[in-house]
């Protein structure tokens, strides 16, 4: 986990999992989770083992998680905000159900 | 006088003289130059604010709040500085999906930037284009390396850079490269605790010739006082031959072996970093050719003197060049926009050359010494092109070693086969994180250079976007279904990204 070198002056609420959580205002929603204690934000795709953010720059989409319904987000990349509903991205991407393969 | 900051893809407008892709030095150095001769200029960036990789966070940080992040790094504030108040128009957390070069043919006299900005998808047009963006951290596959609680170094500099976090507990950084050791003595300053940092790089040997060069350059201070920094405060461990993570749900601990020693060391993070190699998506996926830097081990996008890529309207600046380090990514910006200002000038484009002579100059001093770091920094070939069958290479597919080598013995063509076959580079990283080990496998398997093997052929968009955004751009419905392969009116907001669509459908 990570830990803040200050404490949180303008707090944001959001919901990981149905469980309560605090972040800083204008973070990452993977930062948010990682000083939160959260590592794994995900089950990979084929053998289901959680992963949890990489790169913290876009590159590795390894922090993808589900936010207020919508899936395949980068954790990374999408600032936090007061009453975000975030849950863990699991088994395979939504997209290989709807896809024709 | 300040930048205009814009948030919403209704205030662009529909052309520019110049479009700049990337807010790092490079970027912010060549739009400032370009906008105060006049030209009407729009830059480009994903992130909230301006900086690129190292000075990213630059304007929201306080200097006092956290001196830890060093020197080097608040040199980038008279940067942004004069950026911010350029007459230019700036558009942060936008991203960059698509880049088509001119085509008069078609009727499309003007290079199209596609871009996401606010939620809306729109396309922009400029007569040049200029790609200042950056460079990505070299991968670096090791066996157990996907486990939680394993990051890259670069992504620990981007938690303390950003929001003022340190990894908490015991922390092992390892791999090869300046980056690294920096990193290591910001972390530790900051207050982390480096239990190790276990060096895997190898190549003193080769880097003598150099030497001479290196010891009259700027670097040179620079380096040995960082070396000496991070020799006295941390335990460095030099040689390091294999390096294993374990861990069942996260990484636990760290086993390495050195030519004298074997050791296991428990962690809660492991920081991995090899290096940075320049990020050629954009380029890439424009059509730009690519070339193999031998040097460096790493494609890059093939440039003229003035930085003009393979399609004469986009020009290409900075560490996504060639990697040439902050201060020279800073000169390169300006030597660019001066070649760019030479061609869209009506006038006299003489006094811009004279200019962008004296800039290149700059650059080289700047750049001398280098050839000593990148090649006793090159990673050693075990971590370019792993042995152990099962480390997994393409993170998003779960593609191992073993399974890339097998089918280079059976004859793939180069990545973009062996992505038809093992699924290697299909998911939505694009092949990011595998893309250079893919070549470097395939190369060693059939005894040939990865410049012979070639990189994965991307296509946009290269960053995600919702069909949503797609299906509310200005244009056809045949645009549409030619990019998604769907109707517009399928797509709806909780539609999974294109990205992850395009390659589906890649399948
Ligand atoms: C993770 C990381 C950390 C680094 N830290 C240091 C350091 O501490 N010290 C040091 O000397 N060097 C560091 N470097 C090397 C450093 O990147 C450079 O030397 C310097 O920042 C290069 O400047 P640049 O302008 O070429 O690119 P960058 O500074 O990398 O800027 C590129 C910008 O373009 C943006 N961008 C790229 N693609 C897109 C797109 N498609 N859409 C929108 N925006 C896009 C990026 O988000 C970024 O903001 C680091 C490199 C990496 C990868
Ligand atoms: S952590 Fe790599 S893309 Fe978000």
């Amino acid at each position: 986990m990570f830990r803040r070198l200050a404490p949180i002056s303008q707090a944001v609420s959001f919901e990981f999992e149905g469980r309560p959580m605090t972040a800083e205002k204008g973070e990452s929603v993977a930062l948010a989770l990682l000083a939160s204690g959260i590592q794994s934000c995900r089950d990979s795709v084929v053998s289901g083992e959680p992963r949890g953010p990489y790169c913290l720059m876009g590159a590795c989409f390894e922090c993808l998680v589900v936010i207020d319904g919508v899936p395949s987000c980068q954790g990374c990349q999408v600032e936090v905000k007061a009453g975000m509903r975030v849950v863990r991205q699991s088994g395979a991407r939504s997209m290989d159900e709807a896809t024709p393969s | 006088m300040t930048a205009s900051v814009i948030a919403h893809a209704g205030d662009l407008v529909e052309l520019y003289d110049v479009i700049v892709v990337g807010a790092g030095p490079a970027g912010m150095s060549a739009a400032a130059l370009m906008s105060a001769e006049g030209l009407s200029v729009l830059v480009l960036d994903e992130n909230p604010a301006p900086g690129g990789q190292i000075y990213r966070h630059i304007t929201l940080n306080a200097q006092t709040k956290r001196p830890y992040l060093g020197a080097a790094y608040w040199a980038g504030r008279p940067i942004a500085a004069v950026f911010m108040t350029s007459a230019l128009t700036y558009a942060p957390r936008c991203r960059v999906w698509s880049l088509d070069s001119a085509n008069p043919s078609l009727d499309e006299p003007y290079a199209r930037v596609g871009i996401s900005l606010g939620g809306v998808a729109r396309h922009v047009q400029a007569r040049r284009v200029i790609l200042a963006t950056g460079a990505l951290e070299r991968p670096m596959p090791v066996p157990g390396w996907t486990l939680p609680g394993v990051m890259t170094a670069g992504a620990a500099q981007i938690a303390l850079k950003s929001a003022g976090l340190v990894p908490s507990g015991r922390v092992v950084l390892a791999g090869c490269g300046p980056l690294l050791y920096q990193l290591a003595v910001q972390l530790k300053d900051a207050g982390a605790d480096i239990v190790a940092l276990l060096d895997t790089g190898g190549g003193l040997r080769r880097g003598w010739r150099y030497l001479p060069s290196f010891l009259v350059s700027p670097y040179a201070l620079k380096g040995a006082a960082l070396l000496f920094k991070a020799r006295r405060s941390l335990r460095v461990v030099s040689g390091v031959r294999r390096l294993q993570v374990e861990g069942r749900d996260r990484a636990t601990a760290v086993r390495f072996k050195t030519d004298r020693f074997e050791e296991t060391l428990t962690v809660d993070h492991l920081l991995l970093h090899q290096g940075i190699i320049p990020d050629t998506a954009l380029a890439n996926s424009a059509g730009c050719a690519l070339e193999w830097n031998e040097t460096l081990r790493a494609f890059q996008p093939r440039t003229d003197d003035r930085g003009c890529s393979s399609l004469p309207d986009i020009f290409i600046a900075g560490d996504g060049a060639r990697m040439a380090g902050a201060l020279a990514s800073a000169e390169a910006g300006r030597a660019v926009a001066l070649a760019v200002m030479a061609e869209l000038s009506p006038g006299d484009a003489h006094p811009f050359e004279a200019r962008r002579q004296g800039t290149l100059r700059e650059c080289a001093r700047l750049q001398r010494g280098r050839p000593f770091i990148d090649t006793v920094y090159l990673p050693a070939r075990h971590f370019l092109a792993p042995e152990d069958e099962s480390t997994v290479v393409c993170r998003c597919e779960e593609v191992t070693v073993g399974a890339i080598r097998r089918a280079a013995r059976r004859g793939v063509t180069g990545p973009n086969q062996l992505k038809v076959f093992t699924r290697c580079g299909m998911g939505p990283c694009q092949g990011r994180m595998c893309g250079s080990t893919v070549a470097e496998l395939l190369a060693d398997e059939q005894g040939t250079e990865p410049g012979d093997i070639g990189t994965y052929r991307l296509r946009p968009p290269i960053k995600p976007l919702r069909l949503s955004e797609i299906a509310a751009l200005p244009h056809g419905d045949a645009d549409t279904f030619a990019v998604t392969g769907l109707h517009p009116e399928n797509a709806t907001d909780a539609s999974p990204s294109l990205t992850e669509r395009a390659l589906c459908d890649d399948r």
